[in-house]
């Protein structure tokens, strides 16, 4: 079996739980973690007689996605019952929208690839609705009964789908990354994958290039970045596998097993759900006035491929630079804060410092952005501190390791108590050198009889005196001077 | 248009509705007949009108968005057939 001669058609549709503080037709709590049943009121139990309200700050949140993806936000919207029998959905019918949504196309910009094989492909968005999200159902033991949490039930959920754009399992993980980061960025939804505030269903299927659209078969329910692109590779191999010996795909959701690596069927299309919506008569058609729309956009924060392009411009850095920096709205903070305490003319070493340096250090303990005991006020005083000749770089990454380890407020107070600072002192340096070339006068003479390896070995010795306070470049031409 | 005895026990189990032979004759006369109603109702001309998600043409009301409702879990279990550790108790269900 072979990738060649085939195509792989992915379409998302992700679950992005909005961030409000109550549910979407009720008043009860959306906090996460609370006891089970305590936030689920009468609403959210359907008991009889009551009658779900609409949430303005989820709508607002509807609102802010479709401008952040140029979509077009629906001046009316209507609101359908989703009718299927589960028990952890009271009412029998989850209120969902289905033919006017609320937010109609739009696109997301993706990066593809790493290094010299960074491309950018544009996602094609079909639309955006909202929704209530069920509540959860515990298979445990309960006397061979199942037990129902109902404390999520209720929660507003904003669904996003887009068009079968996507070629390859990295595309589709480029797509939910840039997805993940755009919620967070604008403030809608927290992205906690492990709470499941965000999650992703792939539709996806193979064809000859050039074929009509092959049968999909859904993967539900994909929690990680890790886990849909080992789903769709597994999913996409079986396929292509299944065609070439000759059966035809069926149409069919399937779960994937993050143990076993594999995509097993869940149901078939003859099981599929027939959902039989129509229009809530409890709920009067979603009307948004092109002035709620601007008094949103002007809430929104600066967008990210914005964002992008005026770090290029500003800053001088490279589109790679600038996309990674851009990455989420902390990190693009962090990195402002950082040029704004280190100075403009530093922009490109505060970019390679919080990149590289802090972003590895924060790797290392599995920190995030917003939890780095470097303040970006400190890595910008750090920064300012090595452009105007006050430390080498070397010296740098211990200031920036005792900043780490709290042994100071500052970069200054480091360079101070540690007693840090580079010497410029030509003369200071001189007496140095002097001293190291008396002591070592084998390796003078080892120097002056033509062994050049020898005279790094007195740029090393002469920098030791220093304890590697002396800039090397200055050392380097003072040894140069006095062994001529 | 009419239906068939087979998409009546389609709809009732849909509903989860236990439906017997004779009811499902029943049934299928009464869903004829509503089915008559609309076909005579499509008989009105409703060229260039806009359908009406509601009968009211009026917009949503919106509510602010603040947690409201204090936690009553007592007293709704009170009323519930079985409950344990907080949790409503429903015969097992895995999909």
């Amino acid at each position: 079996m072979s990738m060649n001669n085939w195509e792989v058609v992915i379409g998302i549709e992700t679950h992005a739980q909005l961030s409000t503080q109550s549910k979407i037709f009720s008043g009860a709590s959306t906090a996460f973690g609370a006891e089970p049943n305590t936030q689920a009121c009468a609403v959210d139990l359907a008991l009889p007689g009551v009658l779900p309200v609409l949430n303005r700050g989820a709508v607002d949140c509807a609102i802010k996605f479709g401008l952040a993806i140029g979509a077009e936000v629906a001046a009316k919207s209507v609101f359908a019952r989703k009718n299927y029998f589960y028990p952890d959905l009271p009412k029998g019918y989850q209120i969902s929208q289905f033919e006017l949504p609320v937010v109609v196309g739009g696109k997301l910009t993706i990066q593809v690839g790493q290094g010299e094989n960074l491309r950018e492909k544009t996602v094609n968005l079909t639309r955006a609705h909202l929704e209530e999200d069920a509540g959860k159902s515990l298979h445990e033991d309960f006397h061979g009964k199942s037990g129902i949490d109902l404390n999520r039930a209720g929660t507003p959920l904003l669904e996003i789908v887009t068009e079968p754009d996507m070629r390859s399992s990295a595309e589709a993980v480029a797509y939910a990354r840039a997805l993940h980061a755009l919620v967070r960025w604008i403030g809608i939804c927290d992205g906690n994958m492990q709470e499941g505030s965000f999650r992703c269903d792939a539709n996806v299927s193979v064809r000859r290039p050039g074929q009509p659209l092959g049968t999909r078969r859904e993967i539900k329910n994909l929690n990680s970045f890790r886990f849909m692109q080992q789903a769709i590779d597994y999913e996409v191999q079986w396929q292509i596998a299944e065609i070439e010996d000759g059966r035809a795909i069926q149409q069919a959701t399937v779960l994937f097993d993050p143990d076993t690596g594999e995509t097993r069927m869940m149901r078939s299309k003859e099981d599929a759900h027939d959902y039989r919506y129509f229009p809530d008569p409890d709920l009067l058609p979603l009307i948004i006035s092109p002035d709620w729309i601007e008094r949103t956009r002007k809430t929104m924060p600066e967008l990210p491929e914005a964002k992008k392009q005026r770090f290029v411009a500003d800053y001088g850095l490279s589109a790679y630079d600038a996309a990674a920096l851009t990455g989420s709205l902390e990190i693009a903070d962090f990195y402002e804060a950082t040029v704004s305490a280190a100075g403009k003319p530093s922009a490109k070493p505060c970019a390679n410092w919080v990149m590289v340096d802090l972003a590895a250090r924060l790797n290392k303990d599995d920190k995030e952005f917003g939890q780095s005991p470097v303040s970006a006020k400190q890595l910008g005083g750090l920064v300012a501190r090595i452009a105007d000749n006050t430390i080498s770089n070397n010296i740098a990454k211990k200031v920036f390791e005792a900043l780490w380890n709290g042994e100071g407020s500052s970069a200054d107070e480091i360079i101070e108590k540690q007693g840090l600072k580079q010497i410029t002192d030509t003369g200071a340096i001189e007496a140095l050198i002097d001293e190291v070339l008396a002591a070592n006068a084998a390796m003078v003479a080892e120097f002056k009889a033509g062994k050049e390896k020898a005279f790094n070995a007195l740029v090393g010795q002469a920098m030791k005196a220093t304890k590697g306070k002396a800039n090397p470049q200055q050392v380097n031409e003072l040894l140069k001077k006095k062994l001529a | 248009m009419s239906l068939t005895p087979e998409q009546v026990r389609r709809v009732a189990h849909l509903a989860r509705i236990e439906i017997s032979d004779a009811e499902v004759q029943t049934t299928l006369g009464h869903l004829n007949g509503i089915f008559a109603l609309i076909e005579a109702m499509q008989a009105v001309d409703t060229k260039g009108i806009e359908p009406m998600a509601h009968a009211q043409d009026v917009a949503q009301r919106l509510r602010a968005d603040h947690a409201t409702e204090p936690n009553q879990r007592e007293a709704f279990q009170a009323v519930a057939p079985e409950t344990e550790a907080g949790l409503y108790l429903v015969p097992k269900v895995i999909e």
